[in-house]
């Protein structure tokens, strides 16, 4: 048991209507491993990532999460499943009408049944964690966008994920901004946090990343330690994909 | 016991009624006409005097519109209709009719130009004036259009207000769509022209109607 | 007619002291009576205009079509069609219904069709992340609609509901013509008992006292709601 990875997909297809948007991805993410999914635009990163909530449904294969596949479950069980995976948008979705801690109270309160005085001491114990305990009573519009993603962080970790999925959680962000939100991203590394995360932040999948995977065109292309993959990519596509993303970050 | 069928689609009725009922559609429209022309016309007016930056103008003009926003149309229709005379003014009941509605409807398209207006950044004004524009070229070829199109969707929505608001002058026996309608209802004692009145309240309305949703939702979006 | 006794005489018909004291108990009946009828209205049309709008959520064409056809009828109608149909064509079916009842049941409905399509339209406003981020942590879609879209949709609704309730209180005012006792029916017959333009006053300011703190309250809240989140 203790071997089975967190997260392993098999043969997913995902087309919507006509359009095949995922081919055979192959993919599994060990216990508190970090695996990075990088590929130009429009190669199904993001719907590989919503599929593993169910947030789009997949057309066929299999997402097991810490051995159960979550495909067949039925839809009545969908929001208790949901809870296992932690989510992460590129745009924050903080509840605007909300202060900073009830944001991270009300899924524990509606979802998990938590009750109130848990759910704020677990609140307040995850903004801690991403530096913001002193921002709990504040609106969302009243913090900076690197601050409202860290909330977004503690509002996913608050309910015990098995996995936390990142979709590109810092390209929204002003650059110095960035760091804040990868050092949230680093700590829950060290404390065996297992993630799949969708990023362009090449510098840090190098320094931090345990596998990263290239895609393109709905199929996985290659994967390996972050030292293979920029170092010696075996394929010409990702051999030109890395090569535009490095001169862009070259020009800047 | 008349069925539904009988009491509110009979068509010989409604056949016997139409004339009629064309007669009062021809005064509804024309009195819609006149109220919707001005009242587009005059709302800009107050709005641009609402918005005007000389207090001496604005407030005057605000109060008035908020008035008007109080007072229920039937009760300005009424007190227009048979308070007038007493101060020993003479208007047709057209004319009297007209006035109220036009009160009414001056101040709510007022409130939707001043809207429109304050939704034109100020930016807008400031390129014009520096473009060696007048104030008054400024208004007319920078701002209003913009204000204009802006709430195009709260115009309409109004003017919808207003063809619905003219039924009203059926309380002063002004013969309209919906007093012709009753007029025949109590002399068949049948609801039937009502129910045709109404058909064709819907058939002028309801495209307007959709036409609202649909552009409300795209400006949402 | 010189100035000073033309206003004197103003001054008589439009404010008749003997007539505003013979009158004023009256009207102030009848003040509660519109009072009274506005708050339920507003309260049912909003409550049935947010319930309408979350079965209309629910995107299942069997209940999105008869929503719709309601909501537009009801636009596009003139509440006083309905009115006379409801008051002199239902008893014809052997259906009586009181003038109050009628001008409750219309005027709700009218109001409700209102507030169904602002309801509507603050939900569809919504970014669909918002939708994603409630059912991605697990809360299922009754919960993310009431914890996390709804608030959103009245706040943003705010402004236009409140314009649109005034408008359909005012409406209280067609209850003269089905003969229920309120401002505008009472003040007008005063009106002809007495031959003085005085009662048209006294009903024009009972409905300023009512109406025109709403309007103020308005304008504060369409300030208030219009910019922030
Ligand atoms: N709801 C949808 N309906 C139809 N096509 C969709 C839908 N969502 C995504 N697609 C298509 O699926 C493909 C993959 O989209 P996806 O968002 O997963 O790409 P991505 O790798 O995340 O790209 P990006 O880097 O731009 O975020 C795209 O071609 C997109 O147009
Ligand atoms: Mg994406």
């Amino acid at each position: 048991m203790a071997q089975t990875p967190m997260l392993e997909i098999t043969a997913l297809e995902k087309r919507f209507g006509t359009v095949e948007v995922l081919r055979s991805i192959d993919l599994k993410v060990g216990r508190g491993e970090l695996v990075f999914v990088i590929g130009p635009s429009g190669s199904g990163k993001s719907t590989m990532l919503r599929c593993c909530n169910r947030l789009e449904e997949p057309t066929s294969g299999s997402i097991f999460i810490d051995g159960r596949n979550i495909v067949n479950c039925p839809a009545a069980e969908l929001n208790r499943l949901r809870l296992q995976t932690g989510m992460v948008f590129q745009g924050f979705h903080l509840y605007p009408h909300m202060s900073v801690v009830r944001n991270v109270m009300l899924a524990q309160i509606k979802a998990l049944k938590r009750d109130k005085v848990t759910a704020r001491t677990r609140a307040m114990d995850m903004l801690d964690r991403v530096g913001l305990a002193h921002k709990a009573d504040a609106m969302p519009s009243e913090l900076s966008g690197g601050q409202q993603q860290r909330v977004a962080i503690a509002r996913a970790l608050a309910l015990n994920p098995k996995v936390m999925l990142f979709d590109e959680p810092t390209s929204a962000l002003d650059p110095e901004l960035v760091g804040s939100v990868l050092k949230v991203m680093k700590d829950l590394r060290a404390e065996g946090m297992t993630m799949l995360v969708v990023s362009h932040e090449m510098a840090f999948a190098r320094e931090a990343a345990d596998r990263v995977v290239f895609m393109d065109g709905g199929v996985v292309v290659e994967q390996g330690p972050p030292e293979a993959i920029f170092g010696n990519p075996q394929h010409d596509r990702t051999r030109a994909f890395l090569s535009r993303v490095s001169h862009h970050a070259g020009a800047e | 016991m008349p069925g539904i069928m009988e009491m509110f689609f009979n068509l010989d009725i409604m056949a016997q009624a139409w004339p009629l009922l064309l007669q009062g559609l021809w005064m509804t429209l024309r009195l819609c006409s006149v109220v919707i022309g001005l009242g587009l016309v005059g709302g800009l007016l107050l709005a641009l005097a609402a918005t005007s930056p000389r207090r001496w103008l604005s407030w005057p003009v605000m109060a008035l519109i908020d008035l008007m926003r109080a007072l229920p149309p039937l009760v300005l229709l009424i007190f227009v209709y048979s308070g007038i005379p007493f101060a020993g003014v003479e208007m047709s009941p057209f004319v009297a009719v007209a006035v109220a509605f036009l009160l009414n409807n001056s101040a709510y398209y007022a409130e939707v130009y001043r809207a429109g207006l304050q939704s034109v950044p100020a930016g807008q004004s400031e390129a014009a004036r520096a473009t060696g524009l007048s104030k008054a070229q400024m208004l007319g070829h920078v701002v209003i259009p913009q204000a204009v199109r802006n709430v195009l969707p709260d115009l309409l929505s109004n003017t919808i207000e207003v063809v619905k608001l003219t039924s009203l002058a059926s309380v002063v026996s002004l013969s309209e769509l919906l007093y012709q309608a009753n007029m025949a209802r109590s002399v068949t004692y049948n609801s039937s022209p009502l129910v045709l009145a109404a058909a064709i309240y819907l058939v002028l309305l309801w495209p307007m109607v959709r036409l609202v949703s649909r552009y409300q939702r795209k400006l949402a979006l | 007619m010189n100035a000073p006794a033309g206003f004197q005489r103003f001054v008589e018909v439009f404010f008749d002291g003997a007539i505003i004291d013979r009158y004023l108990p009256d009207l102030l009946s009848a003040m509660v009576t519109t009072l009274w009828l506005g708050a339920i209205i507003i309260v049912t049309g909003v409550a049935v205009g947010l319930v309408l709008a979350c079965l209309r959520s629910l995107q299942v064409w069997w209940l999105t079509v008869p929503i719709v056809m309601f909501a537009d009828i009801l636009r596009a109608l003139p509440p006083l069609v309905l009115i006379l149909i409801f008051y002199f064509g239902l008893p014809g079916l052997g259906v009586m219904m009181s003038g109050p009842l009628v001008l409750f049941i219309v005027l709700a409905a009218v109001l409700a069709a209102f507030c169904e399509e602002i309801f509507w339209a603050g939900l569809t406003a919504l970014p669909r992340g918002q939708w994603e981020a409630g059912r991605a942590t697990g809360m299922s879609f009754a919960q993310t609609l009431i914890w996390v879209a709804l608030p959103q949709a009245v706040r943003m609704g705010v402004p236009s509901l409140v314009n649109r309730s005034l408008a359909i209180t005012k409406m209280t005012a067609l209850g003269s013509v089905i003969g229920v006792k309120e401002v505008l029916a009472v003040s007008s017959s005063a009106q002809a008992m007495s031959g003085s333009a005085t009662p048209l006053t006294m009903a024009a300011a009972a409905y300023l006292a009512i109406f025109l703190p709403a309007v103020i309250l308005a304008r504060w809240l369409e300030r208030r709601f219009s910019w922030k989140v």
